[in-house]
Formats: C-alpha cells, sequence, structure tokens
C-alpha cells in the first residue's frame, strides 16, 4: 500500500511534513512564496477545484464509510530545474493551491531549502505552534474538576 | 404529468429582482457578509454542510446568505453546486481518535482518562435571552489554562469505546480495510436493505430534524435502545488524500467533525456473551444534537442484524432511509406549487361525473321511495 511509503521512507517523509505545514497555512503566508519561486515557473496543471469524498471510520475503528464531500483544489507546477512540485488543499482558493505547488517544487529541488524554511516555513510552524498551545489552553480550562466529598470519620 | 406552461417570464424575473431587494432588507441596516455568516453564524453553517453534503464553509455561508436564512434551501444551492466539479478521489478515512480536542464529555464515566472537557457548549446556559448581545460591545477573550504536563495530546484522552472494549464489554466493531467496497449514495441509488456504510453516509447528510425526531421516538418506546452518551468529541481532525501522482498519502489540510459513540443494551446469544451494542454518529463541524440523533437511529437501524425484531418506525430500513433528505423532501414536497393544470382538469372532470352520478342515485332513491309510499296507499 501506497500510503506506507511515507511513515517508511525519509524523502516522503519530510516532504510530507512540509505540506502539513502549507495545508495549515493562510493564503497571505504562503502567497510569500512568490518572491522566492523562479518567475518561469510553468504550471503542469492549471489550479483545478473539484471534490475529494471524506472517509469516516464506523464506531471510529471499524470500516470505513463515506461522510460527506469536501472542496479541495490542486495544482502542479515546474521549475526551471525541472522539479516539479503539487498542491492539494481544502477548499476553493486556487492561488492559494498554486502557492502549495511552489513550496513543494522548491522543497523537491532542494536547493533553496534554507530559504525556504526560513522565510515561508517557519513563520507558519510559529504561528501554528502558538495558535495550538492557545486552543489547548482554552480548552484546558472547561476541563471539569470534580470535588471529592470526603464521608465517615477517618 | 406535468405539462410546460408559457409566458410569465417576466412575472418571474421581476419576481427574483423583489426576491433580491427582500434579501437586502431595510437599507438602513448594514449588509452582512459571508465572512460574518461563517464567524458568527457557524452552526447554521454547519448544518448546511452536512445536509448539503459538501465541506466548505466559505460556500455554505455564502449559500445561507443567499437563501435569506433558508437552511434547507442552502443545503439545495450546495448539493446543487457540487454536481459541477469533478471528482479527485475519496480520503483515508479520518482517525477521530488524533482529534485535536475542543470537546469531549462522557455521561457513563465521571473520572476518566483525559477527563471531562465542555468546550464552547450551550449546556448549563439558563436559555435567558442575552439582552447585552443586543447592543455593541467588547466579547471578552476566553481564559486559558495551561494544560497539566503530559495532558493535551489526543493520546491522553482515549475512547471511552475502547475502554470498555479492553473488559470486552462492547461488541468489537469489526476492522475492516477494504476501500474499494465502500458504498456511495452519490453514485448509486440507494437500495434497501442498505449496508451500515450507506445508512451512516444517508444519516449523515440527513436531515436533522427528521432524525431528532426519530431519535426521540426510540426514547419514548418505538424501539427502544436504552441508550447512553458513551462519549461526544467535537475538534479537528486531518484530512489525508492518497494522490496517485505523488505516491504517499497528501494532507489536505484539518476539518472540524463531531463524533457521539452511543451505548445501547444487550447482544449475545447462548453462544456469545452478552455485550453493549454501539450507535455511531459522526457528522462535519460542531452538530452534537445532529451527531447524537444519528448515533440514536444509527442503532435502531441495526435491529435486525443485532436479532431483533422490526417494530417501530425508527427501526425501518425503507421508512428512514427514504425520507432522511431533506433536499429530495423539499423537491417532491414543493413540486405541488408547480402547475398541474391538465391534472387538475381531469379531477375536475371526475369529481363532476361522480357528482352527477350522485345525485342521480339519489333521485333514483326517492323516486323509489315515492313509488312504494303510493303503492302503500
Amino acid at each position: 500500500m501506497t500510503g506506507t511509503s511515507a511513515e517508511t521512507d525519509p524523502h516522503k517523509a519530510a516532504r510530507r511534513d512540509v505540506m502539513t505545514v502549507v495545508a495549515a497555512a493562510t493564503a497571505q503566508e504562503l502567497s510569500r512564496v512568490r518572491a522566492l519561486a523562479p518567475a518561469e515557473a510553468v504550471d503542469l496543471r492549471a489550479p483545478e477545484t473539484g471534490l475529494v469524498m471524506v472517509r469516516g471510520r464506523m464506531g471510529g475503528t471499524g470500516a470505513p464509510f463515506n461522510l460527506g464531500e469536501a472542496t479541495v483544489t490542486r495544482a502542479a507546477v515546474r521549475l526551471p530545474s525541472g522539479a516539479v512540485g503539487f498542491g492539494h488543499l481544502l477548499g476553493r482558493d486556487r492561488h492559494r493551491a498554486r502557492d502549495a505547488a511552489l513550496v513543494d517544487a522548491l522543497w523537491v529541488e532542494g536547493t533553496r531549502r534554507d530559504a525556504l524554511e526560513a522565510e515561508i516555513l517557519a513563520p507558519i510552524r510559529r504561528r501554528l505552534e502558538g495558535d495550538h498551545a492557545r486552543l489547548e489552553a482554552e480548552t484546558a480550562a472547561t476541563r471539569v474538576d470534580f470535588f471529592t466529598l470526603v464521608r465517615g470519620d477517618d | 404529468m406535468y405539462v410546460s406552461v408559457k409566458g410569465g417570464e417576466a412575472a418571474i424575473r421581476r419576481a427574483h429582482r423583489l426576491l433580491a431587494d427582500r434579501r437586502r432588507g431595510a437599507r438602513d441596516v448594514a449588509e452582512i457578509v459571508p465572512d460574518q455568516i461563517r464567524e458568527q453564524l457557524s452552526l447554521a453553517v454547519d448544518r448546511v454542510m452536512n445536509e448539503g453534503a459538501l465541506h466548505d464553509r466559505d460556500l455554505a455561508a455564502l449559500a445561507v446568505k443567499q437563501a435569506r436564512g433558508d437552511l434547507i434551501e442552502a443545503a439545495f444551492l450546495v448539493r446543487a453546486y457540487r454536481t459541477t466539479l469533478p471528482r479527485f478521489g475519496a480520503s483515508r478515512p479520518i482517525d477521530t481518535g488524533a482529534m485535536a480536542v475542543e470537546r469531549r464529555i462522557s455521561a457513563t464515566y465521571k473520572d476518566l482518562p483525559g477527563g471531562q472537557i465542555l468546550g464552547p457548549t450551550f449546556d448549563y446556559t439558563h436559555r435567558l435571552i442575552d439582552f447585552a448581545l443586543a447592543s455593541e460591545g467588547e466579547t471578552p477573550a476566553p481564559e486559558r489554562l495551561d494544560a497539566p504536563s503530559g495532558d493535551g495530546p489526543a493520546a491522553e484522552i482515549p475512547r471511552v469505546t475502547e475502554l470498555l472494549a479492553m473488559e470486552g464489554l462492547i461488541e468489537a466493531e469489526p476492522e475492516s480495510d477494504d476501500e474499494t467496497a465502500v458504498g456511495d449514495l452519490t453514485r448509486a441509488p440507494l437500495r434497501i436493505p442498505a449496508g451500515r456504510d450507506l445508512r451512516l453516509q444517508q444519516l449523515a447528510r440527513g436531515d436533522e430534524g427528521f432524525l431528532l425526531a426519530l431519535g426521540y421516538s426510540t426514547q419514548r418506546g418505538y424501539g427502544s435502545t436504552h441508550p447512553f452518551a458513551g462519549e461526544i468529541r467535537i475538534g479537528a481532525v486531518e484530512v489525508d488524500f492518497e494522490a496517485p501522482e505523488l505516491g504517499f498519502a497528501v494532507p489536505l489540510g484539518a476539518i472540524t467533525v463531531s463524533e457521539c459513540q452511543m451505548i445501547n443494551q444487550f447482544a449475545g446469544s447462548s453462544k456469545v456473551a452478552p455485550t453493549f451494542t454501539r450507535g455511531y454518529g459522526l457528522a462535519f463541524g460542531q452538530v452534537e444534537r445532529k451527531v447524537m440523533a444519528m448515533a440514536l437511529v444509527d442503532r435502531a437501524l441495526r435491529t435486525e442484524e443485532l436479532g431483533g425484531a422490526v417494530t417501530a418506525p425508527a427501526q425501518d430500513q425503507e421508512f428512514v432511509l427514504s425520507h432522511a433528505d431533506n433536499v429530495q423532501a423539499t423537491g417532491f414536497v414543493e413540486h405541488l406549487k408547480l402547475p398541474h393544470y391538465v391534472d387538475f382538469q381531469a379531477e375536475l372532470a371526475l369529481v363532476r361525473a361522480m357528482r352527477a352520478e350522485h345525485e342521480a342515485r339519489i333521485e333514483a332513491e326517492f323516486l323509489d321511495e315515492d313509488g312504494l309510499e303510493e303503492a302503500a296507499e
């Protein structure tokens, strides 16, 4: 099964890790990649919106079933070096999907990973860490503390 | 039989322009934008996504605006939109066990690993109208509490059903990764009896009010299942998509879902020891009432496979699955508004003929009675 390959192949796992950051980025955060990517990047696949059927599992752990569709926009670009990048993101934002493909292409190309990390990915990671910490703290504040009433004569 | 009727184009055009005007309402009141609906009427947006069977918060918010807040009309708009898009494929099944939990409660265990996390809930509010919301004012930021060390990650919040499963007290959920065999209502018409995959798909897109009424009916005795809300959890899960050109599962982003694990009374036989049985609810967004009702109805629809007799509406697949979809239902109910002039002419002729026959019969009986009376005299 191809799905396990990202778990066993460190290259694919690292590429997937970048995609995970990109998938959580805003359109504005991703648009910064345009300053980094060569203007000669060509569209292998012009941004296209379609549907992915989201699946769940019966009882959370059982056999799969179709929960409902989600809009997804995908794009593919090729850099002058020949590096090809893909973007697949929830929603209908075409620019965001193409920017995601540019990030992937730059990461695959490999020569500017430091700049990519410093200028694009690191700020997104920092913002996400803050968001997650805030959400966890807000959620934790609503956790019920039960008082234990001690009964009897101890 | 429907007959095309010519004419009325000008009236229709003006009616739609009038609709746009009434949608806008009084011009001295600020116009709402879809972003406001998405952020501030988010539970309406969630309902439209589910009943429209399409996850897209911006699109659903726009549909709510276009439909003037008529949520079934909005779901209809979303369904129509999805037919214009190509299907890229199916996601890997989402893992609700790895959810970034925003709410998690159990009605079966007070103290349980991970705890009771209320999150943003209407529960325990007094349902008193808050007149302060009618005036502008700053909403205070939520309080924060640093989670105790080791707490927070999903691994620390195990499923209640897993706790029961460890002791073998609940029926096993048969695992399967045969993803090619997953039934899809959007590709093939529903056939009864339907597998649980198709039933859950239809319930997930089904009308919340209809499912609520059916779930309630099981509680009132029409196919009782003795349910407990074992666990309700709401939060974000990652959606992964196996992109053929990449050869691994691509992360598409996260969506919020609600999940309900209903724990119900027993199954078992002379050979199999008794266990609790499961009802499951899952849907997009924060839709707690929907997934609770869905879990009740899912369990009720499993009556036959668990060896029970189908006696109540909520247990009847034909009844539940054929009537759960409010877009279908509104289509058939509202089509009664369309011209049925020729149908009705036929009915008019029929009722006139029946009335004439009825009158002739009464007259004949009257004459007969006269005749009898005369004969008696």
